[in-house]
């Protein structure tokens, strides 16, 4: 790999980074909170991309030849460098030619071309570009078990006001779990979040909990009874209903809190797929 | 890469028939890049179906989350490193540290509390160490307790863990002593030739600016498609690894504390984040999920795959071994005394 193919990886890699935070793409792999990094270290690769470019294709450095030649096609995502495209660019050693003076140039560099596994960089800007994987849904959320870790406090402040109060069902599976449900009985809850099919018929309200990245994701799953109309996995749903007790049938370990429906009814997906 | 063999006048035998003129160019690696470029770019159709499947998508979902959450980290790593290779005068680490690595390990252990990033930035920052002359053993001791007990780590632990300052006491303790003994162990039976040979970039006569460009540039391709690697194979493991399994171990305390030290090797979370996760798997002890985060930053999929692509597979399948056994070891010792 030479020197040019390293800083058009550099380039299309930082491009990416711009490219997934200039909307609301990147929300679907990290969390908010990483957005001016992410920013800022795809500028950096840009920038020095561009940097290397410009530099090596204007500057000569002893003890290479300088030729004009024919300005190869270039990457659209990549403006390209200066007028003289000189072939700075070392000759792959398996490739090069001894008439063109090959041996020496790439003698001078063969200590640090890139390694072949470079070329792998190229993965996760095609994944990026191309496939743009969408934000975890429900084969992620019916993989994990629902585990609910202990809050700080062991009292519960009450819910806030509203008819029905809107909470994150992180909350929710919160209360019903380390609570025992009782600071959420009494109240018409309104949970948000998408469709994981239940084992033995009926559904799942869930969301996919993240703190850095989707590797650490974890669900929580809320079982919807009550009146539900069929619909398909990883349909957004808002359910309105109460409170109705834990399913400890998975195992001490899994409870999976109830609600038991009032309404039902499929709403857009959030900007935010995820909870913290 | 090898160097070139002085190659006989006639053409050799694996080069395509376009370079054959000896007036025209050779093929170069931009040119593949290209042609990668445009032929994926039509093969785009092809490549959705393929990402059509759930486990593909949750796959392709997480690999790529693995990499855009690594590359800040990476990024800041790779500044460190070249700033460090290029701005720091060799003399001021031999000033800093103590001359014998036994003492230098315990000192490059602590320092390693103001790195404020994950396991992804400390990777290169050790390499630009050695490559700065500190001994490898303190370097070590540095790469192993960096991404666990800096302020960003601890603090996260204390806020996974509300009203649990012991869990965050445990996790100093145990990362750090890990870092610790490992770099002793290193010192005493360590041999210089299991690294490999990675020369730097040649920057003799380049002024600094430009030799820090060129060894940021050197060091980020390095490290990226190794990263890469772990990022697949991170991915992959956590697609395919049932979570039901870790259900199975719950029960023996012996058998959880390796469970989760294995499932951190295989889930690969940021050390920033594994407080979390260690916080919502409430089925195990206190002591198996403190070896959850004892061994998360120093040995995973990931970071294996960067060590490899770092210091080579010679050091990598002595290293990581090594380190996993300390940091169960460490996890058993502090959770035992402290949880």
């Amino acid at each position: 790999m030479n020197r040019d193919t390293e800083s058009l990886l550099l380039l299309l890699l930082g491009g990416a980074a711009l490219r997934i935070c200039a909307d609301d793409t990147f929300l679907r792999y990290v969390k908010g909170w990483t957005r001016p990094y992410l920013l800022l270290a795809g500028a950096v690769l840009v920038v020095l991309a561009l940097l290397s470019l410009w530099r090596e294709h204007t500057t000569p450095r002893p003890g290479r030849s300088r030729r004009l030649r024919d300005g190869p096609p270039r990457p659209a995502t990549g403006p390209a460098p200066g007028p003289a495209c000189e072939a700075a660019a070392e000759v792959d050693p398996a490739l090069a030619l001894p008439e063109s003076g090959g041996a020496e140039r790439s003698e001078s560099h063969a200590d640090h071309g890139g390694p072949r596994v470079a070329w792998l960089l190229l993965l996760p800007v095609f994944a990026i570009f191309l496939v743009a994987p969408p934000a975890l849904g429900s084969y992620a959320a019916a993989r994990g078990s629902n585990t609910i870790a202990q809050p700080a406090e062991s009292e519960f402040a009450p819910l806030p006001a509203g008819d029905p109060v809107t909470t994150t069902l992180s909350d929710y599976a919160t209360r019903a779990i380390w609570d025992q449900g009782r600071s959420l009985a009494g109240r018409r809850v309104r949970l948000v979040g998408f469709v994981t099919p239940r084992p033995g018929g009926g559904l799942y309200v869930s969301r996919i909990v993240i703190t850095c990245c989707a590797a650490d994701a974890r669900p929580v799953k809320i079982a919807v009874t009550g009146d539900t109309p069929s619909l398909a996995a990883d349909t957004w749903i808002e359910v309105v209903g109460t409170y109705g007790g834990t399913d400890s049938s998975a195992g001490k370990s899994a409870q999976v809190p109830v609600i038991n429906a009032d309404s039902v009814r499929s709403v857009r997906s959030p900007s935010e797929p995820y909870e913290s | 890469m090898t160097a070139p063999q002085t190659s006989p006048p006639q053409a050799p035998a694996q080069a395509p028939t376009p370079v054959r003129s000896a007036q025209r160019r050779a093929l170069t690696s931009t040119d593949v890049l290209t042609a990668v470029l445009v032929l994926v770019l039509l093969a785009r159709p092809l490549l959705s179906r393929v990402a059509d499947g759930a486990a593909v998508r949750t796959w392709a979902t997480v690999f790529v989350a693995i990499c855009v959450q690594a590359l800040p980290f990476l990024v800041l790593g790779v500044l460190l490193s070249a700033a460090i290779a290029v701005f720091v005068p060799a003399a001021f680490f031999a000033r800093a540290l103590p001359r014998s690595p036994a003492a230098a390990v315990p000192v490059a252990g602590i320092a390693g509390a103001v790195l404020p990033g994950c396991e992804c930035s400390s990777v290169p920052v050790a390499r630009g160490l050695m490559a700065r002359g500190v001994a490898p053993p303190a370097a070590l001791a540095f790469l192993l307790s960096a991404p666990a007990i800096n302020p960003v780590v601890l603090v996260a632990t204390s806020v996974a863990f509300p009203g649990r300052p012991e869990v965050v006491l445990a996790r100093f303790l145990a990362s750090l002593g890990t870092a610790v003994v490992v770099g002793w162990v290193w010192a005493r039976f360590g041999r210089s030739e299991w690294f490999a040979d990675r020369r730097g970039p040649d920057l003799s006569g380049v002024g600094r600016w430009e030799a820090f460009r060129i060894s940021m540039r050197h060091d980020f391709v390095h490290a990226g498609g190794f990263l890469v690697v772990g990022g697949i194979t991170a991915a992959m493991l956590n697609v395919v690894v049932p979570r039901s399994i870790l259900d199975a171990v719950g029960s023996s305390e012996w058998l959880s504390v390796l469970a989760l030290g294995a499932l951190a090797v295989v889930l690969a979370i940021c050390s920033e984040a594994d407080a979390f996760v260690a916080a919502s798997l409430t089925q195990f002890s206190l002591t198996a999920r403190l070896a959850f985060m004892v061994v998360g930053p120093t040995v995973d999929v990931k970071l294996v795959a960067l060590q490899s692509g770092t210091f080579g597979r010679r050091f990598v399948v002595r290293f990581a071994p090594l380190t996993f056994v300390v940091a169960i070891a460490g996890s058993l010792l502090a959770g035992g005394w402290l949880l």
